[in-house]
């Protein structure tokens, strides 16, 4: 029977596979020795370490240096030359004007490719993967997609938001992503004016990011928001405030009634029962268990309970987190290797824990691409569904084809070198657990690489597997037995 | 062809001995005798849906030049606007191709083949397609023309419409893309497209290193679902999408490696076409297939690159017809080519033209009401330059949907586009 306390693990049941699955849905993984170092501490302790990552110095990380002007609005002097170009119909001079903008066009959208591979190098090197996992989980949340906003350098500046706040406070991020020029731009909030309110924002506010579809508002109390939220703006990176796009007549928000303003319209939602549950339940489903249906009946009770500590709390996320990642719900055989790993998981996870190089980041950034989820770009405003969605024929090829690149650098046109990567570091991991023998080896493999217990079937196929190899699990036969492991279908579980 | 619950029923018994003749039936093989006699959703359409109906999806990225593809060679205005680019009437030096005298309208001269296409009544041409509020952003305009949505930000219509079409989920082959990644055009809330470059690509890649795993590999990801585990569970449906995979990379590289009934040209174009060609022959099940090809953002010295590609596409659609007839596919095969937006009227000081607004659009196959339609936006009533549409792409969409992929009376394209949007007699079903 599955556990639904949200009482801690107990002590007896904290080992190195409680460890692992932590790590893994807390952060992305990380190699065997992180595991254990994790499994020798207290349960408490390693979630605290791994919670409370303000006390993990970031100093290893580069500071980007992306540009900030290549959007930059055009100064008066800029502006005044456009005019006059367009007054005059002079055709070499509007023709220049034109090649300079399209070249601004490739350098943000160049700029762009950077920031993602940035980002996945960020994930990939960093201290504090919750920190990362969260900024991962809200950029999903508060999905914003560069084709709408154009402009990288806001893009990363949100990003630096998310990440700043990743497990701080709710209402509080609500409040900052309404003052945030990418959002802003991506919901044509920028547009939105008195007499011309523009309903995007305060629809998606209501449906997407704060209450949940059809959790309890109108289309009149859309309207409403709308108007609350004109004049919320922004100049150049910066938000703005123009009060005389305002609409400062007196709406009416869930039967109250006032001169609100985009603040008050997010408070007035805020102060309802319904966020704290809509949160809730897409934490469990991104950090314990998205299984079609999930979170059903019974779970609802785990998400109950959060709800209402997020709520006791005033939207601090860290006290649920907490409780969430020290249950014994959270450990719980059912909720272990049950969920499908997203690009990103897999990609960063691989490199974590298996200590692969990643040899090209561009490359690694499209195979990402490749299998759905392109970084600042997700589909549309309800971010990435996940799931069985991440997988089909043709992106189950591009997973299993990325490790196999990872692990030799084969590309798609071949030329894979068994000797170009030393797993040296699984093969420790693997003496630790087992004495050499070759189909213990094998099983120790599979449980050092799958999330998910593997069934006697597989351990079986996977032993004569290994044992067709011919030889100690070491150097080439051990890469071509993780190319092998990475390709079963339990490797996409996590 | 229809297929009720019950003809697939009796199909999914006699499932076992036609293994290889699908993808998908492995899937069921291993559910029990009593599964296997409910109809499998992913399967299952709504009674009626014409399901061998298949339509193919080409699109010219980065703006193609309408006014030199279809050229209005009989509007003064068209010529004094373009001095270096016009392209003269049948009669001039390198005219146009007649294509609609009456009209003064003919194609671009290295549209070769697609003037065969219209001699054998296979060509119909849409002319003046376009949106209310158009975008001049190559990104931005290629959301609209793929969401059908003026903001560009929803699923795509042929995903919608795939979601929308399929009472269960669809099919793991319902769509098949040709190119890096699937287009935005064929994602769906659950339809999700089968994309690869090349075929060649379409399978482990571990196969290729020394050591021989191809053995071991095929005995995990050929195995299906393993005792033991929930059938309903994540593990599950990897386990079966693994061996979808390998089936469907099996067929598609079998397919695709037979030689063409008819000679397709070199091009990149024509390779994409070759290919589907290859995968319609082989019976799949795909509703939609989609081709791309890029280059026709012609800034600068457009006169001989857009003649390049002009032939690029005429010649690969034309061999693409070719081996639908010579497969006797034709009938049930349409292909519609559009691209995100046109130019402008007036060329620009390099020798090329920027980024437009309205262009026509072919739809190709025996099924079309050959010749051209619709109005030709006037060339002298401009807005800031720019051609005013005459027809709205969705009503091209909203006809194929509602005419072509789906019976009469059960096509859902004003569900899918948020509107109802007329459909166009430019078709012959």
């Amino acid at each position: 029977m599955t556990d639904f306390s949200l009482e801690p693990i107990r002590p007896s049941d904290w080992d190195a596979a409680a460890a692992r699955h932590l790590l893994r849905r807390a952060g992305f993984g990380g190699p065997p020795d992180q595991v254990q170092a994790l499994a020798g501490m207290k349960a408490a302790d390693a979630v605290d370490l791994l919670l409370d990552f303000e006390r993990t110095p970031t100093a290893e990380i580069p500071d980007s240096t992306f540009r900030k002007d290549i959007r930059r609005p055009p100064t008066a002097e800029e502006r005044e030359t456009y005019q006059r170009a367009r007054r005059s119909q002079d055709e070499a001079m509007q023709q220049q004007l034109q090649q300079m903008r399209n070249e601004r066009d490739r350098e943000d959208r160049e700029q762009l490719r950077e920031i993602q591979q940035w980002w996945l190098q960020r994930m990939i090197e960093t201290g504090r993967p919750m920190q990362e996992r969260m900024t991962l989980f809200w950029h999903g949340h508060f999905a914003t997609g560069y084709r709408g906003v154009e402009d990288s350098y806001h893009m990363f500046l949100q990003n630096e938001m998310l990440r700043q706040h990743a497990t701080g406070n709710f209402a509080d991020i609500v409040m900052r992503i309404l003052r945030d020029p990418a959002m802003l731009k991506y919901l044509d909030n920028d547009e939105s004016r008195k007499g011309r309110p523009n309903e995007n924002l305060a629809r998606e506010l209501m449906e997407l990011f704060v209450l949940g579809e059809g959790n309890g508002y109108s289309e009149d109390d859309i309207k409403e928001g709308a108007r609350a939220l004109t004049g919320y703006t922004f100049n150049d990176d910066t938000f703005a405030f123009e009060q005389n796009r305002h609409d400062d007549g007196p709406k009416t928000i869930f039967g109250s009634t006032g001169n609100w303003n985009g603040d008050d319209f997010a408070r007035i939602i805020l102060s309802r029962k319904e966020p704290s549950l809509y949160l809730c339940g897409k934490l469990y489903r991104a950090l314990v268990n998205d299984a079609p249906g999930m979170p059903g009946r019974i779970e609802m009770r785990v998400v109950d309970a959060l709800a209402k500590k997020l709520r006791d709390g005033q939207y601090d996320l860290k006290p649920v987190l907490r409780t969430l990642l020290l249950s014994r719900h959270f450990y719980d055989p059912t909720n272990r290797g049950c969920m499908i790993k997203s690009p990103v998981q897999l990609v960063v996870g691989s490199v974590r824990e298996l200590g692969v190089p990643v040899r090209n980041m561009g490359a690694v950034n499209a195979a990402a691409d490749l299998m759905g989820q392109s970084l600042f770009m997700p589909p549309s405003v309800k971010g990435w569904e996940g799931g069985q969605l991440w997988i089909n024929t043709s992106t189950l090829f591009v997973r299993q084809n990325l490790l196999v690149y990872l692990m030799t650098g084969a590309g798609p046109d071949g030329g894979g070198d068994l000797g170009s990567w030393d797993p040296a570091s699984i093969r420790v991991a693997l003496d630790a657990a087992t004495s050499g023998d070759r189909s213990r080896d094998a099983d120790a493999l599979l449980d050092l690489v799958l999330a998910c217990e593997a069934t006697p079937a597989r351990r079986e196929q996977f032993r004569s597997a290994v044992e067709a190899l011919g030889g100690p699990l070491e150097g080439r036969r051990l890469v071509r037995a993780l190319c092998l492991a990475t390709a079963l279908p339990e490797y996409q579980l996590c | 062809m229809t297929h009720t619950p019950f003809s697939r029923r009796i199909f999914l018994q006699q499932g076992a001995t036609l293994a290889s003749l699908t993808s998908t039936l492995p899937w069921f093989i291993q559910q029990s005798a009593m599964a296997m006699l409910s109809p499998d959703p992913r399967l299952s359409s709504r009674p009626g849906e014409p399901e061998d109906r298949i339509l193919v999806v080409v699109q010219l990225g980065g703006g193609n030049d309408g006014l030199n593809t279809v050229v209005p060679y009989g509007a003064d205005a068209y010529h004094r606007a373009r001095p270096a680019l016009a392209i003269g009437s049948p009669s001039a030096k390198d005219g146009a191709l007649p294509l609609d005298d009456a009209q003064g309208l003919g194609l671009h001269p290295r549209l070769e083949g697609l003037r065969d296409l219209l001699d054998r009544g296979c060509l119909a041409v849409v002319q003046g397609v376009g949106y209310p509020n158009p975008n001049r952003s190559h990104f931005a305009s290629m959301d609209i023309w793929h969401t059908g949505k003026p903001g560009g930000r929803d699923h795509g219509w042929i995903g919608r419409y795939i979601d929308c079409s399929c009472s269960g989920s669809p099919a793991a082959d319902a769509e098949v893309a040709i190119g890096r990644s699937a287009p935005l055009a064929m994602m769906g809330a659950k339809a999700n497209p089968v994309s690869f470059e090349n075929s060649r690509l379409y399978q482990w890649s571990g196969k290729e290193l020394p050591g021989g795993l191809t053995a071991s590999y095929d005995a995990t990801n050929r195995a299906g679902l393993l005792d033991g585990i929930d059938p309903g569970s994540q593990a599950a449906f990897l386990m079966r999408t693994a061996l979808d995979a390998q089936l469907s990379s099996d067929r598609v590289r079998a397919a695709i490696a037979k030689a063409p009934l008819v000679t397709y040209p070199g091009t990149k174009l024509a390779g994409q076409m070759q290919s589907i060609g290859a995968m319609i022959r082989d019976g799949m099940k795909t509703r939609v297939y989609y081709a791309s090809i890029s280059g026709f953002d012609t800034h600068g010295g457009q006169a001989g690159t857009h003649g390049n590609l002009m032939r690029e596409v005429g010649d690969a659609l034309r061999a693409f017809q070719n081996d639908m007839k010579a497969q006797g596919n034709e009938d049930r095969v349409m292909t519609m080519v559009f691209s995100e937006f046109g130019r402008r009227v007036a060329q620009n000081a390099s020798g090329g033209t920027d980024h437009g607004t309205a262009a026509p659009m072919f739809l190709i196959g025996t099924q079309v009401q050959a010749g051209v339609h619709g109005t030709h936006p006037s060339l002298t009533n401009l807005d800031d330059g720019d051609l005013r549409f005459t027809t709205d792409f969705r009503s091209v969409y909203a006809t194929l949907m509602d005419r072509w992929l789906s019976a009469p009376g059960k096509g859902c394209s004003a569900k899918v586009l948020g509107t109802r949007y007329d459909t166009l007699k430019i078709l012959r079903t």
